[in-house]
């Protein structure tokens, strides 16, 4: 049974709560406002910048010519989805076997690979480095792909376990007395259940790899560089020019924005590796 | 019933992830190890002779490392203390009715997706600087001296900035874990007169129980690794008032190019880390079974 809610309680906690969230929301906020400001004008008391100033889409152009933002961009995107994908092909038989064919060490291999994850990034950052320098794949973008994929191999392989575990076993079998191959089984089974767990996985990795800001920040220089790494050029003495930072901070957050947003409740299951339901 | 054939076609099948994550964590961290007992440093070319603990003990006794460790303490308990308890607050005030629910949830969650390397600038020049910060400015209009954050109180901002960044996590885990939580029971409570304080004393807190477990472990695991906040706002200054030890190993690798010392540190780090990893992974694994 629903409790009746007073209409005023609710009011409370809609005042209460909403201060909150535009609080935390605040920053955001504030560089998609300056993002349209001059350098001038972005300098200015903040109550100046709202009510006294103009809009100008001047700094946009201005990132993009300071620096080839767009091949930033691109980087971002091809490292992001590159690393996801490959992480895909690896862990979707690994985790299908799993959940499907359980053996006796099937829970150790999970826990050990759920661990690999724990290690700290700093622990092996010297030899990594160093076998990225002998092969040439410093400031590389297959290297970086193949780094993140990595990282985040063991997140891929752990959600799509938990998501083929809730596809009743049954339903497979059924195919299967009904003459159904293994090709037919994967395809027309198996692939339309798990497509929204997939489509799930696929969003969180896409924004930890997006964001991911160890690896990119030490092994790239100018030509691989993802946004985390551009930005990061951005600390001083052009930190400064607020109204630059601003859009080229935006334009930096927007799609994973978006994209978290519709990724809200997958976010909990893979970063807490199915601990909190 | 598994047949023998797919047991083995199975075994296939998780063979080339098994390979590769075994790979990536023994070749580096054998390497690791083995570096951390050698006198290499890229500077200076030539033999790297083995050299036993020596890198170990000069990387413990340098001053920068004890700094470097209380502030790793101070950094890690900082943002655990306020993104726990802000959590919980957050947690409680977004399970109840209002309107708009759903974008004031967007709204709070919105900093967890923001870059690191973004939040860190973005607090540091646009909020605490102290001539064209909103901060600086919000103080004059006040009529109070601003604060200068990066140079009179470091530490404590970047923890500011990190919390910012993980608060929404927590907030987001909690309120999932809550939403769980039994409507009848707390009904019941209430019929038998208890009130708001011993309901959340007695039933909510044990039912989060677990989920405020779970989310000071996994920020553990990534708040040892913050690196990118420091590095665009204070490069661990000043002094080494904000270097913790990523930054510290960091600095004795990659700028001082002292691989040797750099891998002592790294052991060092992956042993700290595994102590946090043991507790989760023995919750994780009860859930498993579950």
């Amino acid at each position: 049974m629903a409790r009746a809610v007073s209409t005023r309680s609710k009011v409370l906690n809609t005042v209460l709560a909403g201060t909150l969230g535009f609080l935390m929301f605040f920053p955001i906020l504030w560089i998609a406002i300056l993002a349209f400001k001059t350098e001038g004008d972005a300098i200015k008391a903040p109550l100046e910048i709202l009510f006294d100033t103009g809009w100008t889409t001047e700094s946009f152009g201005a990132v993009q010519a300071r620096s080839d933002y767009f091949k930033h961009f691109s980087n971002s995107v091809i490292i992001s989805l590159g690393s996801t994908f490959l992480g895909l092909l690896i862990a979707i038989p690994a985790a299908w076997a799993m959940a499907f064919v359980p053996a006796k060490h099937t829970k150790n291999v999970l826990m050990w690979m759920l661990s690999t994850k724990m290690l700290p990034p700093v622990g092996v950052l010297v030899p990594i480095y160093l076998l990225f320098r002998d092969f040439g794949l410093l400031d590389s973008r297959i290297g970086l792909v193949f780094v993140l994929m990595m990282i985040n191999l063991p997140i891929i392989i752990w959600m799509l376990y938990t998501y083929f575990k809730e596809i009743p076993a049954e339903i497979l079998e059924a195919a299967r007395m009904d003459g159904a191959s293994l090709r037919d089984e994967v395809l027309y089974v198996l692939t339309p259940m798990a497509i929204p767990g997939m489509a799930s996985t696929i969003l969180l990795n896409i924004i930890l790899a997006w964001n991911e800001a160890f690896w990119t920040l030490n092994l790239t220089a100018a030509n691989a560089a993802p946004l985390t790494a551009f930005i990061a050029s951005y600390s001083s003495p052009e930190g400064l020019f607020y109204a630059k930072l601003s859009a080229a901070s935006v334009m930096a957050i927007a799609p994973i924005l978006i994209m978290g947003w519709f990724s809200q409740k997958q976010l909990v299951r893979g970063l807490t590796f199915g601990a909190v339901k | 019933m598994a047949t023998k054939a797919s047991r083995s076609s199975a075994r296939l099948m998780i063979s080339p992830a098994v390979v590769l994550l075994l790979g990536w964590m023994i070749v580096p961290l054998s390497m690791t190890v083995y570096f951390s007992f050698l006198r290499y440093n890229l500077l200076q070319p030539g033999t790297n002779p083995f050299i036993g603990w020596e890198n170990y003990y000069w990387f413990v006794t340098d001053p920068s490392f004890r700094a470097a460790m209380i502030n790793t303490l101070v950094l890690v308990g900082g943002v655990l203390a306020i993104t726990t308890i802000g959590g919980i607050l957050f947690a409680l005030l977004l399970d109840r009715p209002m309107f708009g629910q759903g974008l004031i949830r967007i709204m709070v969650i919105a900093p967890f997706f923001v870059m690191p390397t973004v939040s860190g600038l973005v607090w540091k020049n646009m909020f605490m600087n102290p001539v064209n910060g909103i901060f600086g400015h919000l103080a004059q209009t006040l009529g109070m001296q601003p604060l200068d954050f990066f140079g009179q109180i470091p530490l404590a901002s970047i923890i500011f900035i990190v919390s910012w960044q993980w608060l929404p996590f927590a907030t987001l885990i909690l309120l999932t874990a809550l939403q769980s939580l039994d409507q009848e029971q707390l009904e019941a409570a209430e019929m038998d007169g208890a009130n708001w304080l011993s309901r959340f004393w007695f039933i909510m807190l044990p039912h989060l129980a677990r989920a405020i477990t779970v989310v000071i472990l996994i920020q553990t695991i990534f708040l040892l690794s913050i690196f990118a906040e420091i590095l665009v706002t204070t490069n661990g200054g000043p002094g080494t008032a904000t270097t913790n030890l990523t930054y510290l190993i960091y600095v004795s690798s990659l700028l001082q190019y002292d691989v040797g010392m750099g891998s002592a540190g790294g052991v060092i780090a992956i042993i700290l880390a595994n102590i946090v990893a043991v507790f989760l992974m023995r919750m994780i694994g009860k859930n498993l079974d579950a």
